[in-house]
């Protein structure tokens, strides 16, 4: 294993991550919700009445951070090597495979875990074991 | 007791939320599809930048979940809902192996994927309407699965 010091941002991934877990502590201890984006955006689907506006809040809420972060600063690169069949098929997948899990990154791989779900712990090394076998096989065995 | 979420302040503290969660995606690198994948090429240049972004996330997560496991209210009155489900079935396994494979081909998952599409990224609208129709696609599945309807 090699690692990648010229592109490690240590700080900036601890700040980052922490207002990731601020932001699920307001969800929780105000809203009484999990800040899953699966089940948020699953939610819409069986739509109750009185579900839907803070289910479109919270998502609105995700699409204003790049404008709001412009106010201050221009947003970091976003570097996406992959062509648009190859993005539409792995977003099919995620939808999928995300909505039988009950859950992606943030529901089982920050609240889960943050709540010592034994489902989450297995849900997040399953989900982290497939990625790395993934872009191993894509960049080192078929060398995409 | 109010069960649904619904009241003004319920939306602007969801809005808050998703607003912090989309800065913190973005301050982390995790915006960056290309940062994702160079954290999960273990085997190649490793970036593990996005361990300590979990780290981070889940040093706050754990105590706030720690404080709403003892409670049965939410701050603004709403009851709190957590998961109940215990099982650790196929559905779970399978569900997430297969969102694994789709991380690892492009590096998004669901929400830096509404980031990108905030930021008008024409790769992030592909991804999302794809993750969208799977989702209904899923949607579809179970009702079928089930004609009785749960």
């Amino acid at each position: 294993m090699l690692i990648d010091w010229n592109h490690f941002t240590p700080w900036s991934a601890l700040a980052g991550g922490a207002l990731i877990g601020v932001a699920s502590a307001i969800f929780v201890l105000f809203n009484g919700r999990i800040a899953g984006i699966t089940g948020i955006v699953g939610g819409l689907f069986k739509p109750k009445r009185r579900d839907i506006g803070w289910r479109l809040a919270f998502i609105a809420g995700l699409m204003a951070a790049p404008l709001a972060w412009l106010l201050f600063a221009p947003l970091p690169a976003i570097e996406i090597d992959a062509n648009s069949t190859l993005l539409a098929a792995a977003g099919l997948i995620v939808g999928i495979g995300t909505r039988y899990a009950s859950g992606c990154t943030s529901g089982h791989g920050v609240c889960g875990i943050s709540r010592l779900s034994p489902r989450s712990i297995i849900a997040t090394l399953a989900f982290i074991a497939t990625g790395v076998l993934t872009v191993y096989a894509a960049r080192h065995v078929l060398g995409a | 007791m109010k069960n649904h979420i619904s009241n003004t302040a319920a939306l602007a503290f969801s809005l808050l939320s998703g607003l912090i969660f989309g800065i913190g995606l973005i301050l982390a690198g995790m915006a960056n599809p290309a940062k994702v994948l160079a954290f999960l090429d273990v085997s190649g240049w490793w970036d593990p930048s996005l361990g300590l972004v979990m780290a981070g996330a889940i040093g706050i997560g754990l105590i706030a979940f720690t404080i709403a496991k003892k409670r049965q209210l939410s701050y603004l009155g709403f009851s709190i809902q957590l998961p109940a489900n215990r099982t650790i079935d196929q559905r779970l396994v399978i569900g997430s192996m297969a969102f694994g494979i789709g991380w690892g081909l492009v590096g998004i998952c669901p929400a830096p994927a509404f980031v990108l599409l905030g930021a008008g990224n024409g790769k992030g609208l592909i991804f999302v309407v794809a993750m969208i129709i799977g989702m209904g696609i899923y949607e579809l599945l179970e009702h079928y699965r089930k004609p009785a309807g749960k």
